[in-house]
This record gives C-alpha cells, sequence and structure tokens, in this order.
C-alpha cells in the first residue's frame, strides 16, 4: 500500500519536508492555478500578484479549469486537470522567489534537474496528479471560487483562478527536497529492457533524424 | 425529415455524454488491463482513474478537464432527408459546440494558432474539424464526436516495403516509449494505427482507428487482426505502465486501418486515445426519432470497400 498524506495549506515547512517519494497526498486549504499566461505577464511585463496571495497559499496549480462564468457573475467549475510542467520550467526559478510558493501541483513532472538546481535548494517540492484524467475527482475536491484574476485579459484556461479546496487529490509526490524524482526513479527502471525490446528486428530501411544525435549523419 | 433542431440538439447532447460518460466498451477493457496489472504505482493510477469514471457520471462533470479538441465525424445516409442542406448541419455542429463548451462546461481549448486569441467557445477557422463519409441505403445520419487530447502520443513515419512488419514494430515501440514516458500520452489507450494512403489519410485513418473504434473491435483482414492482437502484446510488454511507470498497462486495445498507398512506400501514423477515451454518437433518422450509444460504427464495410464498384454480393453486409 502506498502512503497516504494529508496536508493543511499554506503547507509548512516541516510537512513538506517529510514527504516521500511515491506517497499519496491530500489537500485542504487555498490553491492557485498559474501558467505561462500568469508567469508572462508578472515575470515579463512586471504586473503585480493578486493582494495577498502569498499569505494564503503556498501552492501553484498548473491547472487550465474546465470553467465557465455564469450569467449572475458566478463561476461553475467543471472538471479540474493539470497541464504538462516541462513546458514552465524557464519561469519557475522566479516565480518560486516572487510568490514564495512550496508546492508545484501539475503533469509530468519536471526534469531532475530543476529539482536539483531550483525547487529542492527553495524548500519546493513537485506533486504530480494522477492519471492525468482525474478531472472529475479533482473537480469535487474544489469547494468554490475565491477570486479569479486576469480572466479577460488571459481567458478563461490562461487565467490565474484561486481555489479553496477540501481533501483535494490524490496527488503523487514525484519531488523531495533532496532533489530526487520518482518519474526519474521509474524511467531508470523502464530503460533498463528497452534494448531487449528492438533485438532482432531489422534495421529500417531509412533513418531519420532523433535517431540519431549527429545531424552531419547520412539517413540511409 | 430530420430538422436542423434537432441536429442541434442532438450534437450538443452527445457534446455532454462524450465529456461525461466513459464508454463502456472502454471500461471493461481498462478493468481487464487493470486485473493483470503488477506495478503498485501503475495500479494505483488506474484504480483512481476507475474512481474518477464513477464520479465524472455521478456529479456529471467532465471526466478531464482537458476536454481536447471538440471535433465531428458525420455519416450521411444516402436517403436521409434532413432541412438546411450540408451547411446546415455545418451550422448546427458548430452551434452546438460553443453551446456545451458553455453549458457543460468543456474547457475552452480553442486558440488561433499564432495570435493565440480566443472565442471561449471552441470555434474558430476550421475548428470543430467536421469529417463526411456517406452509406447508401440508409435513411439516417450518424453524428459522433471525439474529444482527444492533441500534444502528445501522435506520429508518422514513411516506411519501406522492406521495413515490412519489423519496421511496423519499430515505430511503434519508439513512439509508445517516447510518449509513455510520464504518461505524457495518459496510457494506458487505445491505440490506432494507420497505414497506407498519403500523408494525409495516414494520419487521417489512424486517428479514427484510435477514436472510432471500439475495444474488441477487430479489423476484418484476419491477417491485420491477427497483427492488431500482436503489437497489443509487443506494447504491453514494453515494461511501462500508466504514468509511465513501472507495469504493464500500456494498451488497451490496438486497431489497425489501411489505405492503399504509393508501391513504393508504406507511410505509418501513431494515436494514441487517452485514459478518458472520450467518444459519442447520435443517430437521427429520417423520422425524427433519435438514437445514442458509444460505438460509432465509422468503419462500415461500405466504408472499407476495395472494389470500383459497390456490388450486390457485398450490400447485405453494409448496415451494422
Amino acid at each position: 500500500m502506498l502512503e497516504e498524506v494529508h496536508i493543511s495549506l499554506p503547507a509548512d515547512a516541516e510537512a513538506i519536508a517529510a514527504l516521500k517519494l511515491g506517497s499519496v497526498v491530500y489537500l485542504d486549504g487555498i490553491v492557485y492555478t498559474a501558467r505561462e499566461g500568469v508567469y508572462q505577464r508578472v515575470l515579463n511585463e512586471g504586473h503585480s500578484l493578486p493582494q495577498g496571495l502569498g499569505e494564503i497559499s503556498n501552492v501553484n496549480f498548473h491547472c487550465s479549469p474546465a470553467a465557465a462564468v455564469k450569467d449572475d457573475g458566478t463561476y461553475e467549475i467543471g472538471g479540474v486537470t493539470a497541464t504538462a510542467s516541462f513546458r514552465f520550467s524557464k519561469y519557475l526559478g522566479d516565480w518560486l522567489d516572487l510568490s514564495g510558493t512550496k508546492i508545484i501541483i501539475g503533469k509530468g513532472g519536471m526534469p531532475v534537474d530543476d529539482y536539483q538546481q531550483v525547487l529542492a535548494p527553495r524548500g519546493a517540492v513537485y506533486l504530480t496528479t494522477v492519471g492525468y484524467g482525474t478531472g472529475a475527482l479533482l473537480g469535487r475536491g474544489v469547494q468554490g471560487v475565491e477570486s479569479v484574476h486576469w480572466l479577460d485579459e488571459l481567458g478563461i484556461a490562461q487565467a490565474m483562478w484561486v481555489f479553496r479546496v477540501k481533501d483535494f487529490g490524490p496527488f503523487l509526490v514525484d519531488s523531495n527536497l533532496q532533489g530526487q524524482s520518482l518519474f526519474a526513479q521509474q524511467g531508470d527502471l523502464v530503460n533498463k529492457q528497452i534494448d531487449d525490446l528492438y533485438t532482432g528486428l531489422k534495421e529500417p530501411a531509412l533513418h531519420r533524424y532523433g535517431e540519431t544525435k549527429d545531424r552531419t549523419d547520412e539517413l540511409i | 425529415m430530420i430538422s436542423n433542431q434537432s441536429i442541434e440538439t442532438a450534437s450538443y447532447e452527445i457534446m455532454k455524454k462524450a465529456a461525461i460518460d466513459i464508454p463502456e466498451d472502454y471500461l471493461a477493457g481498462i478493468k481487464s488491463v487493470a486485473s493483470k496489472e503488477s506495478g503498485e504505482l501503475s495500479g494505483f493510477v488506474i484504480k483512481t482513474m476507475i474512481e474518477n469514471y464513477e464520479i465524472a457520471t455521478e456529479d456529471r462533470r467532465p471526466m478531464c478537464a482537458d476536454t481536447g479538441l471538440p471535433r465531428y465525424y458525420v455519416k450521411v445516409g444516402d436517403q436521409a432527408e434532413f432541412e438546411g442542406g450540408f451547411t446546415g448541419i455545418e451550422r448546427a455542429l458548430r452551434s452546438a459546440t460553443a453551446r456545451a463548451t458553455r453549458d457543460v462546461p468543456l474547457r475552452p481549448n480553442r486558440v488561433h494558432p499564432l495570435w493565440r486569441t480566443e472565442h471561449n467557445n471552441n470555434v474558430g477557422i476550421n475548428a470543430p474539424e467536421i469529417e463526411w463519409t456517406f452509406e447508401p441505403d440508409t435513411d439516417w445520419i450518424d453524428i459522433t464526436t471525439v474529444h482527444k487530447g492533441g500534444l502528445f502520443g501522435t506520429d508518422y513515419r514513411m516506411l519501406f516495403p522492406g521495413d515490412g512488419v519489423d519496421g511496423i514494430k519499430r515505430f511503434l515501440l519508439d513512439t509508445l516509449i517516447s510518449f509513455g514516458k510520464r504518461g505524457l500520452c495518459c496510457q494506458p489507450a487505445i491505440v490506432g494505427v494507420g497505414l497506407g494512403g498519403s500523408k494525409d489519410t495516414c494520419m487521417q485513418l489512424g486517428k479514427q482507428a484510435a477514436c472510432l473504434r471500439v475495444v474488441g473491435d477487430r479489423n476484418p483482414d484476419p491477417k491485420i487482426a491477427e497483427l492488431e492482437l500482436e503489437l497489443i502484446t509487443l506494447g504491453n510488454n514494453i515494461g511501462m505502465g500508466a504514468m509511465g511507470f513501472v507495469g504493464s498497462s500500456m494498451v488497451v486495445d490496438l486497431h489497425i486501418e489501411v489505405g492503399h498507398t504509393h508501391t513504393g512506400g508504406m507511410p505509418m501514423s501513431v494515436h494514441t486515445f487517452c485514459l478518458s477515451s472520450r467518444r459519442a454518437t447520435a443517430r437521427l433518422h429520417s423520422d425524427g426519432s433519435v438514437g445514442y450509444r458509444t460505438d460509432p460504427k465509422w468503419f462500415t464495410p461500405y466504408h472499407r470497400r476495395e472494389t470500383v464498384d459497390w456490388d450486390e454480393l457485398t450490400r447485405g453486409e453494409t448496415h451494422a
């Protein structure tokens, strides 16, 4: 059985330090969404963070909710699913420094180098969503929308949504404060068998870039 | 006569059903895959996904927030009577897409590729895609919607006749391994393989094979059916399960569709549907009745015909 952990937000340093790779995590409190649209706006265009964000939440969810603005101005949240995080690598150091964020939730994790050089030194860890399509399960965990920022400027998918959540999960711990990665460990195990899969298959008539790293190689 | 209004309403309904309700064939398929899974993490992921399907249906909430790029496949019977002409159907489908995006809600994923501008309704230039086919001796219109993501898990390669089945295996392994790592292609999934045609039809055939055939369905050519089974085993022996964790749950089913191709080549495409394989179909009859199902029944014998004419001998088998 995988270990199960519940964390109240904002997460304190002790709870984060205690997280083990592969543990199953549920969250209670406030999380916010931010992806390239928000990063661009704040880090490159110099807009300020929403006031008080850092005091209520230190969890950045890489997510675009399936949401709609109703006629009375309230919000309907349907499914909630993470988007692939590796694309946001270049923003994260500055973002963690500015926002004080300690937990990143997303899809697929980030390169081990980012964990060792960016997240772990700042006391931050990465949790991955499960599946990755647990939209209904996570949607149920969202109790309400505290606020939405830059909806007009960025649209529903890229806006910053601030969610109040309860039993929000499950997530799996992908990185810890030692900068280790569950995905990398599992990938190493899988890689051991890959060469065997190709044994006995004849060489293709035409090679292509990607099978070789040397761009000067001839393909035939 | 099939009214424009009923086309719009039925299309809106299938948009909802596709987003929320897991097709029964896929649910049975994933449970079967899960029963053979020994990897603890991969097994946990699939167990959680099955719980997620149940909650989606209970709460009438999309299974996955990335409701993909909603699109349509329309099959029109020769005897179908409908108002508004073909552009009337297109208008109804665009209207249903916008309405369902707001009401379900679906994520308004569609943006202009360069300006990243959006209409917040999944409608835009060349969106939603509508593919048309026709069917003899019938008076109905089948409308299928598929909600599939599109960033990972799809690839194309020009193989050559001499590459043979080894070449097919090699490219399938390349694709599943590269997109399976970290679970980027959201496996275990139904995998579609397109073989032949030109580059564009090869892509189209593979995508349709993944999205428009149900778990357990086999290609009518017995040798292709055999190859489908062989490739399922190959995929599930990679050693990789859900999210790229150690395991065996990679391929829930694999479908191959072929098209006659250039004598010098054997183009191949690979497409992975996802853990929430989302499809729903409505059949609108000319008497006004509407039926809903999850099997698109897209590849009819007429659709796969290889003769110049569609003769009396094969006609009898046409209707599913």
